[in-house]
């Protein structure tokens, strides 16, 4: 594992040079190609993602969007016959394909969000404190210290902080989903990836998941795929619009929604896209 | 890549293409305004006058019927990229089309009281000066149709033109009121519809600001390529 990977940058790095690097890509994409068996799912993508902003990934269904985003934590590795062919993701400089590179760390630097909630089955505490539990936390005062620390990032500890013990499933959509967020807040990130977090939820929680979201980028760097291009449009500071594979446009999002610059860009923001 | 194919037709794409028409036809109102009203000044023709004034409140009324369209629009359809700047430059357009039904019908007004009188002098360079805004004003709608920023920024870059011949009018105005003070009501009615005018190429230029904008999402409201060629 390198230490650039393992070690959060305000650790490592002055206030000032903290404060240089606000607009600093972290995560560092060049020509990546990935493969399904033989269906080549993202053809020669390159980005830069800046760091505490929220980048958005649009495009219709099967246009590598959600594979781009696993790729940024290596979720991808769990799937058989699926492939990275080419090109480099680098986060903080670091080649995350790297051989030496510990996938567990990495996915504990990067959280996950996805378009189902998935509390485990257990109270809402144990949902907060499982990574920590794993990583060996035992120390009731700090495990205590961090389920408020998360549910209030969360924006949930007003509505969950009664019920802590009762089951996660036991909570509405919405707080399910914020507390998904909560519990990958916990293990500290740095950057938190969104697979659809709002499309099973009513209009209210997902007013509750952008606020959040808003709330949250002052912290992390996230990343979200979403179908909902006044979500996209509402939540983040970039876009990328990909589609059959490759990135096609890739800007800020007052651009891409005022005035796109490739044809297919303006295609689907407008919905003309069939 | 996107073939015409993949690109689908929407079922409330007609309501862009009313959204449209009615611009393009409160401009060839507006138009047709502005040179009516020359013409009756030219002719002293108080019939023509009394049309022009007439003709004012069907601007009035388009003006409404855009604003409800592109707010119907944007609150149901929720536009984005041309969509949305077409919306928001119809809007702004269509005010200043209805601006120029409003100077169209100051100018017709001022006709009728100097119709009383003898002309203080020929009509020559206020009906030029009058083709030159009309010519800004078709030139900016026709960039409309034809999405076309560049000639745009030639419509804005002749406002000044205008501007001269408006500054000229009113010095020689000025002498004649100087001169002879008898002259005087005549001479101001016509700076005022001189000052008409020149605010009739200023919307032109602003309706062509807006093609700009359009066109390609560029603000060039108070920027100096809109004053000057060599800029642009």
């Amino acid at each position: 594992m390198d230490p650039a990977i393992r070690i959060s940058p305000e650790s490592v790095a002055p206030a000032d040079e903290a404060l240089a690097r606000q607009d600093a890509s972290l995560i560092d994409v060049a020509g990546l190609e990935f493969h399904y068996g033989k269906i080549k799912a993202l053809d020669g993508v390159t980005m830069k993602i800046p760091e505490k902003q929220v980048t958005a990934l649009i495009g219709p269904s099967g246009c590598g969007k959600s594979t781009l985003l696993r790729c940024f934590n290596r979720m991808n590795d769990l799937i058989e016959n699926a492939h990275l062919t080419g090109g480099r993701v680098k986060i903080h400089g670091v080649d995350i394909y790297g051989s030496d590179v510990d996938v567990m760390e990495l996915r504990k630097r990067v959280g996950m969000v996805f378009q189902k909630t998935n509390p485990f089955p257990n109270s809402v505490y144990e949902n907060i404190t499982f990574g920590l539990q794993l990583q060996g936390v035992k120390d009731k005062t700090k495990l205590d210290e961090v389920v408020e620390r998360s549910l209030r990032a969360a924006a949930l500890w007003g509505e969950v902080k009664d019920r802590l013990h009762e089951s996660g499933l036991s909570l509405s959509g919405g707080q399910q989903q914020r507390l998904c967020i909560a519990r990958a807040i916990a293990v500290e990130p740095e950057i938190i990836l969104m697979d659809e977090p709002c499309s099973a939820l009513d209009p209210v929680a997902t007013a509750r998941v952008e606020e959040l979201i808003h709330q949250l980028k002052k912290k992390y760097t996230i990343v979200i795929v979403t179908h909902n291009m006044q979500q996209a449009a509402r939540c983040s500071d970039r876009t990328a619009f990909l589609y059959l594979g490759k990135l096609i446009e890739y800007a800020d999002t007052r651009t891409m929604f005022i005035k796109p610059s490739d044809s297919q860009t303006e295609a689907y923001v407008s919905g003309r896209f069939g | 890549m996107i073939g015409f194919s993949d690109i689908m037709k929407r079922f409330f794409d007609t309501e862009l293409e009313t959204f449209r028409s009615n611009l393009v036809l409160m401009g060839e109102i507006a138009v047709r305004q502005v040179r009516q009203a020359i013409e009756a000044m030219v002719n002293a023709d108080l019939s023509l006058a009394e049309q022009v004034a007439a003709a004012d409140d069907e601007l009035d009324q388009l003006e409404i019927k855009i604003d409800e369209e592109a707010i119907r629009y944007m609150s149901l359809r929720s536009p984005v990229a041309t969509e949305l700047r077409l919306v928001i430059v119809g809007m702004k357009a269509s005010h200043d089309l209805e601006r120029v039904g409003d100077e169209a019908t100051n100018i017709v007004r001022r006709v009728a009281r100097l119709s009383s009188e003898p002309p203080l002098k020929s009509y020559e360079d206020l009906p030029r000066m009058a083709a030159m805004a009309v010519e800004m004003l078709r030139d900016a709608l026709d960039c409309f149709l034809r999405v076309d920023a560049e000639k745009a920024l030639a419509v804005c870059q002749r406002d000044k033109d205008v501007d001269e011949i408006n500054r000229a009018l009113y010095q020689e105005l000025t002498g004649y009121m100087i001169e002879n003070p008898k002259t005087t009501n005549r001479a101001l009615e016509l700076m005022f519809i001189s000052k008409s005018v020149e605010r009739i190429a200023d919307h032109a230029s602003n309706i062509a600001e807006e093609m700009i904008y359009l066109a390609n999402g560029e603000d060039v409201r108070h920027t100096e390529a809109t004053r000057n060629p060599d800029a642009s």
